[in-house]
Order: C-alpha cells, then sequence, then structure tokens
C-alpha cells in the first residue's frame, strides 16, 4: 500500500542507517589496528587443554600482529559491505565483528604470553550461572506480567541462608532451604503486587533493601561472631563420564557442579513449560492480556501467585551459587548487582529462557574475561576491567534492548471485578 | 437451550445498574438487548456470564436453576460471550486463543496443537466462519478476529451466546457478513442475546426486541410491529428528533488546505500518505473510515499535537508549519477531541477550571501572576446555561458528569468563543440519544453560521446525516470521496478499501 514517495522515503532512512552503521565498523577496524596491532609483537599462544586431560589438544598458537591485522581488516570489510550492499539484516555482520574484535583484543593482552582458553571459557560458563538463574526467575515473573526488581535481593537471601543453613546441616539442605526462602520472598513479593497492588517497582526495591540491610546486620552480629555458622561446605564439580573427557567441551560444559546442570535444565524445563504446555500457554495468556484469560475461567492471581514463588525459588537457588556452589561463605552484598545483570539478560533475551541464558553467557564472559586478564597483566588498569560485565549491560540495554517486546500487561496491577 | 433472567438486580455503591430484570431467550431465537451507553446493558451481560454476582434474582436454563461464580461455571453451562472489546491475546495464534483455558493436552500437560486445530476448522466449516488457525490475532482485521472470538464460545459447546456491541467496530460490510453469521447460528438451534444501541440493527435481525432504560426493562417490541421512532423513544424516555433539518447553503471560500500531507511512524512507517484535503465555509465536511485508517493522525497534525512528516497545512490561507496548539487555537481553530476523558477534559478538576483550561492565560482570566477566579466562574456558567449541561454546580469535579453533559461541557468550551473552524472528532461517542439530537443541531448551526467544520466519526450515519461532503479514509489515504447524498452502501465499501 506504499505509495512510491514513502517507498523512496523509507529507501533513503535505510541507506543512511546502513551508511552510518558500515562507517563506524570501518571506523572500528581503523581503531582496533591503531591500539591493538601497531607495535605487537610474537605469538599469542592459547592453551587449549590442562595437563590432566586424557586427550591433550595442541596450544593455539597465534601471530600476534598478523591475527590483529587480519580481523581489523576484516571488521572493516564487513562495513564497506554494509555501505554497498545495505542489507536488511546487518546484525549477524555486527555479531561478527563483535567477535573479531574479543578475539584481536585477547591476542593482544596474551602476545608473548600464554592464556588457558579453556579456563577462560569454562569460567564464563560458571560465572552465568547466577545471571542466567536471576534471568529465568524474572522471566517465571514476568511472563505473568509481574515485574521483579527484588531479584537482587532473593539472590542475596538465597545465598545468606545457604551458607547459614548449609554450615549447621550440611550443604544439600541448605540448598534446599535457599530455595525456600527465596520463594518465600517471592510470596511476600506476590502478596504486595497482585494481591495488595502495590506498584511493583517499590515492592521489588523495598525488598532489595530489606534483604541487604538484614542479612548485612545477621552477618554482623551472628556470622562474624560465630564463624563456625558461615563456614559451608561446597557442591565439588562433578565429572560426567565419557563427556567429560571430550577436548574443550568436557572442561567447559562436564566437569561442573550440579549449578551449571541444573541451570542448564531449568532452562529446558521452563522452555518447554512456558511454550508448549497449556499450564504454559495460559500464563503467558495472564501476562498479555490478563482479562482475557480471566473471562476464560483462568484465575489472574493464582497463576500470578505461583509464578512469582517459583521465580523466588528459582533466585533463591541462584543465590546459593555463591556460597554453596562457589566459596562456602557469605559477605556482605556478594550478589554484586547480579540480578540486575540477569533482568538486563532477560530482556537481551527477549523473555526467552534459550535466549536469556546466551545473554547470560555473554555477561559471564565479560565477567571472566575481566578476572583472567588480571592475570596476564595487562596495561589496562584492573579497575578498569572490573567494570567490563557493568559495560556491557549498558551497552547491551542501551542498543539492542530498544527492540524488544515485553508481555503486554507488564507492571500493571489486574483488579477482579465483582 | 432456553434462559430465563428472574427479577435480576445489581447496585454498584448507590447506583442501581440492573432493577428486577426479567428477560428469556428459547433456542433458535435472537433477542435484542437495545439500551443506550449506561442502561445497564452489559452489567446484565456480566452477570449472566459470572463475571458479576447478582445482588438479588436467579438464572434459569432450561428451568433449572443456576449460579454462576466465574466465566467457567457459565461456560461450562453452555453460555458464551462474546465481547464489545475482544477478549482475545494478540501475540497468540488463532487456535492458541480459541483453546486457552480449555486446551486439548497429550502427556506432561503438552498442548495437542494438531487435534486442537483439527476442532477449530471443523467449527469453523459447520458454521461458515472461515478462518486460518495458524494466523496470529495481532495480524487479522477485526471481522475475522470477531469470529475467532465467536468459534471461541463454540468450542466451549456454548448454547446460549451473548453478543455485546458486535457491530461497534466493524466495516459496513463486515456488519452484514456478521448478520448472516448470527442468522446461521439461530438456525444451528442457538438461543441468542444481541445487545446494541443501533436500532436499524436490532429492527434488522432480532426476532423479539428487549429495551432497556437506566436499570430497568422498559418495553417489549416485535420488529415487524414497531419501528425506529418508537423504539428510540423507549430507549430514551421521552420524544427524539432523529432526523436534522439541514438546509442547503452555498459553500464559500477555502478555510482549510493541506497539501500532500505524510506522517510517517516511529518505525517509519507511514501512518498517512500525500493527503490532499480542501475545507470550505459553510461546509461540514465528513470524514468516514474504520477506525485505525489515519483519522487520528490527520487530526492530530491539524491540531498541532503531531508533527508532519511532509506536506503543507494552510489556514486560512497562510502556512501553519510547526504551529503550536495553542497558535492554532488563537486562529480560531477549534478542536473537539475524540477522547474527551483523555484529551478533552481533566477528570478531576472541577468544571470551572475544565472551562478556563485553554484560555486561562487571556486577560479575562489571569492577570500573570493569579487567576481571576470570579471571571472564569462566570464564564463556566454561561457556558453550562447555554449548552444545556445538566448540573446543579460549576465546582463538581467533570468525571461526576454523565458521558453526554461531559461532551456539551466540552462542546461549549469550544464553540462559545470566536470561532472560524470547527475539528469535530467523534462529537458523539458514548453519548446519550438526546444529547445526540443537541449536539448535531449545534454543528449544523456552527455551519449556518459560516464556519467550516470538519466531522471525523466512526459512526457513518452521522456522517451521512450531517454532511456536505464526505471523504473516506483507508490505510492513510482519501480512498474516495461523495456527496451528500451517496448511497451508504457504496460508502461502506470505501471504509472497507474497495473503490
Amino acid at each position: 500500500m506504499m505509495n512510491n514517495l514513502n517507498k523512496d522515503k523509507f529507501d533513503n532512512i535505510k541507506t543512511k542507517k546502513s551508511l552510518i552503521i558500515g562507517l563506524s565498523l570501518i571506523f572500528f577496524g581503523f581503531v582496533i589496528y591503531l591500539f591493538f596491532g601497531l607495535g605487537v609483537e610474537g605469538q599469542a599462544t592459547f592453551r587449549l587443554s590442562r595437563p590432566t586431560d586424557p586427550f591433550a589438544l595442541p596450544n593455539l598458537i597465534l601471530p600476534a600482529h598478523s591475527f590483529i591485522g587480519l580481523s581489523a581488516l576484516l571488521i572493516a570489510f564487513f562495513g564497506g559491505r554494509i555501505i554497498i550492499k545495505a542489507p536488511k539484516n546487518f546484525t549477524i555482520f555486527m555479531a561478527l565483528s563483535f567477535f573479531l574484535a574479543i578475539a584481536a583484543f585477547l591476542v593482544w593482552a596474551t602476545a608473548g604470553k600464554s592464556f588457558s582458553l579453556t579456563g577462560m571459557l569454562q569460567a564464563t560458563v560458571v560465572r552465568a550461572v547466577p545471571i542466567a538463574l536471576a534471568a529465568m526467575a524474572g522471566i517465571m515473573c514476568e511472563r505473568v506480567a509481574v515485574i521483579n526488581i527484588g531479584i537482587e535481593g532473593m539472590l542475596l537471601a538465597g545465598a545468606f541462608a545457604g551458607a547459614l543453613f548449609g554450615s549447621i546441616f550440611g550443604n544439600l539442605i541448605g540448598l534446599i532451604l535457599a530455595i525456600l526462602v527465596g520463594g518465600g520472598f517471592g510470596f511476600i513479593l506476590a502478596a504486595l503486587v497482585v494481591t495488595f497492588r502495590v506498584d511493583q517497582i517499590i515492592a521489588g526495591v523495598a525488598i532489595n533493601i530489606f534483604v541487604l540491610g538484614i542479612t548485612s546486620f545477621l552477618t554482623n552480629h551472628l556470622l562474624k561472631s560465630n564463624p563456625e555458622l558461615n563456614d559451608a561446605p561446597i557442591f565439588k564439580s562433578i565429572h560426567i563420564p565419557f563427556l567429560s573427557e571430550i577436548p574443550v567441551l568436557g572442561s567447559v560444559f562436564f566437569k561442573q557442579n550440579i549449578f551449571v546442570y541444573f541451570c542448564i535444565f531449568i532452562v529446558l524445563i521452563s522452555t518447554y513449560y512456558l511454550f508448549k504446555t497449556a499450564y504454559g500457554l495460559r500464563a503467558r495468556a495472564v501476562g498479555e492480556h490478563p482479562k482475557a484469560a480471566e473471562t476464560l475461567g483462568i484465575s489472574v492471581i493464582k497463576t500470578r501467585f505461583n509464578h512469582v514463588i517459583m521465580g523466588g525459588m528459582i533466585a533463591g537457588f541462584g543465590g546459593a551459587w555463591f556460597t554453596l556452589g562457589s566459596v562456602g561463605r557469605f559477605d556482605e552484598g556478594m550478589t554484586g548487582g547480579r540480578g540486575f545483570i540477569g533482568l538486563a539478560a532477560m530482556i537481551f533475551g527477549r523473555w526467552h529462557p534459550v535466549g536469556a541464558l546466551f545473554a547470560a553467557l555473554l555477561f559471564g564472559f565479560a565477567d571472566s574475561l575481566q578476572q583472567k586478564l588480571a592475570i596476564l597483566r595487562t596495561p589496562i588498569p584492573s579497575e578498569f576491567l572490573a567494570m567490563a560485565p557493568y559495560l556491557v549491560t549498558i551497552i547491551v540495554v542501551a542498543g539492542i534492548v530498544g527492540n524488544a517486546k515485553p508481555p503486554q500487561a507488564i507492571g500493571k496491577a489486574y483488579v477482579k471485578e465483582n | 437451550m432456553k434462559l430465563k433472567l428472574n427479577e435480576i438486580s445489581k447496585s454498584f455503591g448507590p447506583v442501581k445498574a440492573n432493577s428486577d430484570i426479567n428477560l428469556t431467550v428459547d433456542c433458535g431465537e435472537i433477542l435484542g438487548l437495545l439500551g443506550e451507553n449506561g442502561a445497564g446493558k452489559t452489567t446484565l451481560m456480566n452477570i449472566l456470564t459470572g463475571l458479576y454476582k447478582p445482588d438479588s434474582g436467579s438464572i434459569l436454563i432450561d428451568s433449572q436453576l443456576k449460579e454462576f461464580h466465574n466465566p467457567r461455571e457459565a461456560n461450562k453451562n453452555g453460555v458464551g460471550m462474546v465481547h464489545q472489546h475482544f477478549m482475545l491475546v494478540p501475540v497468540f495464534s488463532v487456535t492458541e486463543n480459541i483453546i486457552l483455558g480449555a486446551e486439548p493436552t497429550t502427556i506432561f500437560n503438552k498442548i495437542d496443537l494438531t487435534n486442537a486445530k483439527e476442532k477449530v476448522l471443523k467449527i469453523s466449516s459447520e458454521y461458515n466462519l472461515d478462518v486460518d488457525p495458524d494466523q496470529l490475532i495481532e495480524k487479522l482485521p477485526v471481522g475475522i478476529q470477531q469470529r475467532v472470538e465467536i468459534i471461541k464460545i463454540l468450542f466451549r459447546d456454548a448454547e446460549i451466546l451473548i453478543f455485546d456491541e458486535p457491530t461497534a467496530v466493524l466495516t459496513p460490510q463486515e456488519v452484514i457478513e456478521f448478520f448472516a453469521i448470527i442468522k446461521n447460528l439461530k438456525k444451528a438451534g442457538k438461543a441468542i442475546v444481541f445487545i446494541t444501541h443501533k436500532l436499524h440493527e436490532v429492527l434488522e435481525v432480532c426476532d423479539r426486541i428487549n429495551v432497556l432504560r437506566s436499570g430497568k426493562i422498559v418495553g417489549e417490541e416485535l420488529p415487524k410491529k414497531t419501528n425506529n421512532k418508537k423504539l428510540a423513544e423507549l430507549m430514551v424516555g421521552r420524544k427524539v428528533n432523529l432526523k436534522t433539518s439541514r438546509q442547503i447553503v452555498e459553500k464559500g471560500e477555502v478555510l482549510l488546505e493541506v497539501n500532500n500531507l505524510s506522517i510517517l511512524s516511529e518505525n517509519k512507517e507511514p501512518l498517512l500518505s500525500n493527503l490532499d484535503v480542501k475545507l470550505h465555509k459553510n461546509e461540514i465536511l465528513g470524514i468516514a473510515g474504520v477506525q485505525g485508517n489515519g483519522q487520528t493522525e490527520f487530526i492530530e497534525a491539524l491540531t498541532g499535537l503531531r508533527k508532519i512528516s511532509s506536506g503543507k497545512i494552510s489556514y486560512f490561507g497562510k502556512e501553519c508549519k510547526n504551529f503550536s496548539p495553542r497558535k492554532i487555537h488563537q486562529l480560531g481553530v477549534r478542536h473537539i477531541p475524540e477522547d474527551r476523558q483523555k484529551q478533552g477534559l481533566i477528570g478531576d478538576f472541577s468544571l470551572t477550571e475544565n472551562i478556563i483550561l485553554n484560555t486561562y492565560y487571556e486577560k479575562k482570566f489571569s492577570n500573570n501572576i493569579a487567576l481571576n477566579w470570579s471571571n472564569a466562574k462566570k464564564e463556566a456558567k454561561r457556558i453550562i446555561e447555554k449548552f444545556d449541561v445538566r448540573t446543579n454546580s460549576e465546582e463538581i469535579i467533570a468525571d461526576k458528569l454523565s458521558g453526554g453533559n461531559q461532551q456539551k461541557l466540552l462542546i461549549g468550551r469550544e464553540m462559545s468563543r470566536s470561532i472560524n473552524l470547527l475539528i469535530a472528532s467523534q462529537p458523539t461517542r458514548g453519548v446519550d440519544v438526546g444529547s445526540i439530537e443537541y449536539i448535531h443541531n449545534q454543528i449544523v448551526m456552527a455551519r449556518n453560521k459560516g464556519i467550516g467544520v470538519l466531522l471525523n466519526s466512526t459512526e457513518l450515519d452521522e456522517i451521512i446525516a450531517l454532511s456536505d461532503r464526505i471523504i473516506v479514509f483507508y490505510e492513510g489515504r482519501v480512498i474516495a470521496e461523495f456527496p451528500s447524498n451517496a448511497d451508504p452502501n457504496i460508502i461502506g465499501l470505501a471504509m472497507a478499501g474497495v473503490n
């Protein structure tokens, strides 16, 4: 139905956009060469296997200068291609450019040294876990149109409960109680926003502040004087037979603790639940058009309660990762904003569990990158590197998320008529 | 199945929405429930479908006493309702919407989509309701969405079907198709309740007509033995003049000229494309069209509420580039917005405050520091009296007025001052028949006095009754222009995009 004038205008805007993106990519390639390529010498050695691996892969050795030069050239080439062809979808080129830029950066940082790639990928997965779990908790709530800003607090509560109860009763019971504590906070949130129709953001912030306060108080007045209450046994990694012996992949995915395995399980099961089952369909309907759901006999209130509690339980489980899955002890504010990053991952993943998992892996990668680069002693200050995960969050939220469409009823309380 | 309502009453606070309502519908019968907005039609049907609980009275289905606590119980007893605002999830497919809440499942609660689709297709062929089960709702036109709603209740084995203002959102052509559908359903032995405020519709399809006024049934009529006038009087409770007299007036010079106007949406899709419109002195130009075809954006552009992408808007021979709404107002262009509650009035403000809402800065009402309330009140009193706003004080808040009185207040505010051009959007939406008569007369009087009127309405009857010239909007373009005596059917076709 578009007439010619508008079509011209439309095309015009499109070419303008691809021109801007193409030019930026060319500039970007240039900058990469300028900063990382110039003056770099030697080879970057990436270790793919550990000495203990049964099937050792040879090290990946890359000549630093030529690799960075080639990457920069490729990025510039993608830019040129976008300008000339003006393709409809440049996401793939942008993603490739991003990947190349990261690779060039790594090669630059490793030039003349050696670096365990497998180790970093393994750390990526480990660090993605709490973010992915926070995102799953967010998806459970937001799919039924309840915004859960309180995930950060629920993670922290789970971490605390895991440490305290894990120290007393052992890690398994500690984990179960952490999940229940998370579920409890889910119940509180649901009661506030569903029953009493408190503003969802305010209720979530209240939970965050409350949990931060109470855990800090208990840490100072209970755990500090009784160090035996803050010394939980952690879950050891479980090697899956055969699979764990695959080079690279084995170490990255199959020599992890139960948090990693359960996280993947939760992603798969929630995908099936939301998109294949009748209950999932009803949950999504409640999030999109609660009144329509109600006229078909679906209880909006009950559905929201159930899912927010479920979300809280997942967050509690994710929180236990910080203590039972990692260091075995609780420190004040140890979740460090992972709940909020998880929400960003949820949005980046477009409210889909699998999408959110990949987004979480991206954030996990940024997180582990900063940690591992500190070891390589690059000229970049470590404080700057520590910003990486948050920086990626901002870029992702600002750049990509704008287009994502949340469930339609999100943030709105449902008033049942009678 | 046979439905009988016995002495149903329901109050919301002090307001009696329904009092002692008795009503029966037999299978194979279409009962028309006629009433104005706020007469209590929707409340009654919400009681019947289990959304509301009646204060007293009983529901009988096949002489058995029933009580519904929620819509699902009503469904189970064979009662299904097609709501005025469709209860469909836009991002779900047709099938998903139909089965929602009654999904056929296999192991692990997995939805059995193939089975569901088969059932949907079976119903759709049985009742001649053609739909594509895989299509997303948001991609479908309203007429098809309504079919999905109908299939949805048939999927739940409904025998008593309730339609709440089913034609409000349809084009005239879709209305004809819809009438064929409900006649079909009647033949299949369904009991049908057809709720509407449009007189000719009940006369056309119903077997019996019950008229509802202020929550009470005030009369039962048979279509063959009644007429428009009689029904309107029952509905309003007094004599009404349905025809606005409109003598021919020679049109004058051009007041408003729109050249090649285009507007793009935020995602660069065209909302309006290359519009050319002229409005003359002594002329009522009617904009017909199904809602959402660019009329709203057009009026927003004319009143300075929306930026235009290209083209020219000229008032009284001068181009108004990027004029603010106030500047346009100062030219003597008055605007009655389509949604009086969102744009025209502030519900929590008093009538006086609403009256000076767009003129508070003038010398008469303000000395630049404080407002002159005594002048404002005088003005409010004057308008309330002149435009017949029924209220006992100018100090009550606007929300307390009925829809018709709110609209009269708004029209009074816009038309009581020096005026050169009137842009009226949906001036009678949600207004009682009595006020419609009054508002129509005001518009025609304004035109007779030498004012140009741009009238935007989705009610084709209103457009035809008032306009000297009619243009039809379709997908952001003017696709047809008609003289005032054009055949409504042909205009209707144009509204559906057929030219």
